[in-house]
């Protein structure tokens, strides 16, 4: 595994009587694509700010490559971000902005045309040199906010909501180009969003984030699969989330009865959540699901149809293609795996 | 709903008309003639006005008008674009206070403020007393050109603070952050960032402070006695003592194209700056 070129420990910041950032602790390797994820005023933007130097933590400490940097000025930090509204320089034209740190450190005339040529290649904005930006599509823009950050060759690039602005398309097209680049160039992307789709496809791992506070941080797939808690589960894709018994280890109960599961270290009978997927739910012959329900609601959803069940004392969500109309008794099947357990939250 | 929007104008067409361009062409019309303005059938055809404005004396006064309305216009920016850059950082709650102190002195009447000066400034006035009382020499400024520039730049100073203020509370901080994340520190964010996109906003102050500045009669005759004649007062002279329309009208028409001209190369000046070019590092 890289080395940790970025860590936070115990930081906390607060803006008068908010706690923006509530005693976070975090590393970023070298070379990881990184995400910031959790609904608005979690403290996405906040924690980015203090990696990139323009915000000072009132607790803990920020370690860039060992070396701590808390009251380092950005202007002195190996670290470029991309605004989240882009933040061009109007007054000058494309090639002037993607320029812009190049100049102040001097770079050579030449050597700075060929990164700049290199750049504008890279985010297929060749032709572009002498356009004023002000002219420029907002996806075009937005190339232009990462050439101008990436052009520098920093270590650690910080994007705020990148994507926020284009539409679903462009979107999607930029999440690829995105991930590319990461992947061509080498640098650490430490990347915020509130989108957890955009946050499962790109990212290597992702810190899901609430109030101020790490919920989990894993790899995608862990996230998905595994979370650890509620918040986690409901904010990450659609989930059916059970009230439970854990009666010991592989044995939990809900809708009043007894399942299998992979889960253990709780203690006897603690009360746990649980959490079923709604892709995980299969539907069969009422006598052969282990829960027997009522569908009481369908809806086409373009793939798969949404229905929801009502049975064993909770109304389960599942996505399946095989459609059961209103009205009629199903049962409902799910794996052991399928099953995940997780301590019961606040 | 176009054309409605469209006979909304009509009105100020019209005012326009009347109050503009009438104007305008009656005063075009007088300055390339001669003879008596009560009797049309005496009034000839006429670049006698003209000719006359080119006499040593009338340009000397020319001169001077735009070199005193230059001076004021430069000690205006060197000292009201600090001001502007300082009120647009301060927290939000003392903005508002700093802006006051700045627009109150525009709501006062525009000859009272100038009196006050005259009170402060004159031989034996505030200043003076003051300087006396502490047994130090006297100064002799009032009249002449030091204060009708002082009394330029009081009086025109928010003209050129306000403008440069509003481009830079509109410019975005995220712009600023931007600069510093690449990079520059604030001395050069200042002066490859900031400034740059404050030049529309010193440009329109420039003008809305060169303008009155190089066309008043009111400063110049309470601040500059008799001895400081701009080519406001001699306008002026020439349609209440003189009653030379044809010449007055000439010098108003010269001091517009004069004007006019100096706004061309400001605005040339502007869209040179603003073509994205490389900056001046
Ligand atoms: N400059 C500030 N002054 C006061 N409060 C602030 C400031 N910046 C952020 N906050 C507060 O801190 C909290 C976290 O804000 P932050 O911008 O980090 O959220 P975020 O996760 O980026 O949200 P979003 O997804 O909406 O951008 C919010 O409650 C916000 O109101
Ligand atoms: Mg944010």
């Amino acid at each position: 595994m890289s080395k940790k070129i970025i860590e936070l420990n115990n930081v906390t910041k607060r803006y008068n009587d908010v706690t923006a950032v509530d005693n976070i602790n975090l590393y970023i390797r070298e070379n990881e694509f990184i995400t910031l994820l959790g609904p608005s005023g979690c403290g996405k933007t906040t924690t980015l700010r203090m990696i990139g130097g323009f915000e000072e933590p009132d607790e803990g400490d920020i370690l860039f490559d060992g070396v701590r940097i808390n009251d380092v000025p950005p202007y002195k930090r190996n670290i470029n971000t991309v605004f989240q509204r882009y933040a061009l320089f109007t007054h000058l034209n494309v090639y002037e902005n993607i320029a812009f740190g190049l100049r102040i450190k001097k770079v050579p005339k030449d050597e700075m045309d060929r990164r700049i040529k290199r750049m504008l290649k890279l985010v297929e904005l060749e032709g572009f040199e002498t356009r004023h930006v002000d002219s420029l599509s907002g996806g075009q823009q937005q190339r232009v906010a990462i050439a101008r950050a990436l052009v520098n060759e920093p270590k650690v690039l910080l994007l705020d909501e990148p994507l926020g602005a284009l539409d679903l398309k462009l979107r999607k097209e930029m999440q690829i180009e995105l991930m590319n680049m990461q992947k061509n160039v080498g640098i650490t992307f430490i990347y915020v969003t509130h989108d957890q789709e955009e946050a499962l496809t790109m990212s290597d791992t992702v810190v899901v984030m609430n109030k101020g506070i790490i919920q989990q941080v894993g790899t995608p797939v862990d996230i998905y699969n595994e979370p650890e808690n509620r918040f986690v589960a409901d904010f990450i894709g659609e989930s059916n989330i059970i009230e439970g018994i854990m009666h010991e280890d592989y044995l939990v109960e809900f809708s009043g009865r007894k399942f299998k599961c992979l889960d253990k270290g709780f203690q006897q009978n603690e009360p746990v959540d649980v959490v079923i997927r709604p892709e995980d739910i299969d539907i069969t012959e009422p006598d052969k699901g282990l829960i027997q329900g009522v569908v009481t609601s369908v809806v086409f959803k373009g793939v798969h149809y949404e229905m929801m069940v009502e049975g064993g004392g909770f109304e389960y969500m599942i996505q399946s293609t095989d459609m059961q109309p209103v009205g009629v008794n199903v049962g409902l099947t799910f794996e052991p795996e399928d099953i995940h357990v997780m301590k019961r939250g606040s | 709903m176009k054309n409605r929007a469209k006979f909304l104008a009509y009105p100020y067409l019209v005012w326009m008309a009347i109050f503009i361009v009438i104007p305008l062409f009656l005063v075009l019309f007088y300055s390339l003639t001669k003879g008596n303005i009560h009797d049309p059938s005496s009034l000839s055809f006429s670049l006698e006005s003209y000719a006359r404005v080119f006499e040593v004396n009338y340009l000397k006064v020319i001169w001077k008008s735009f070199k005193l309305a230059f001076i004021s216009t430069l000690f205006c920016f060197v000292l009201g674009y600090p001001v502007a850059l300082i009120i647009s950082t301060v927290k939000a709650k003392y903005k508002s206070i700093l802006l006051m102190f700045f627009l109150v002195p525009i709501w006062m009447n525009f000859l009272l403020r100038t009196y006050a000066w005259m009170s402060i400034l004159s031989p034996n006035g505030f200043i003076n007393r003051l300087l006396s009382f502490l047994g130090l020499p006297t100064l002799s400024i009032m009249p002449g050109q030091t204060a009708v520039v002082l009394g330029m730049i009081y009086n025109f100073l928010p003209f050129m603070v306000l403008p440069i203020y509003t481009v830079l509370s509109k410019i975005d901080r995220s712009v600023i952050e931007a600069a510093m994340d690449l990079g520059a520190n604030k001395i050069r964010t200042f002066f490859n960032v900031i400034f740059p996109l404050t030049v529309p906003g010193i440009i329109s102050g420039i003008t809305m402070v060169f303008m009155p500045a190089v066309s008043t009669f009111v400063i110049s005759r309470l601040l500059g006695g008799n001895k400081e004649l701009l080519i406001g007062n001699l306008i002026e002279q020439q349609f209440t003592v003189q009653r030379d329309w044809h010449f007055g009208s000439a010098l108003s028409i010269i001091l517009m194209i004069m004007i006019l001209i100096s706004m061309a190369v400001m605005s040339k000046f502007e869209s040179d700056n603003d073509n994205g070019g490389a900056p001046t590092w």
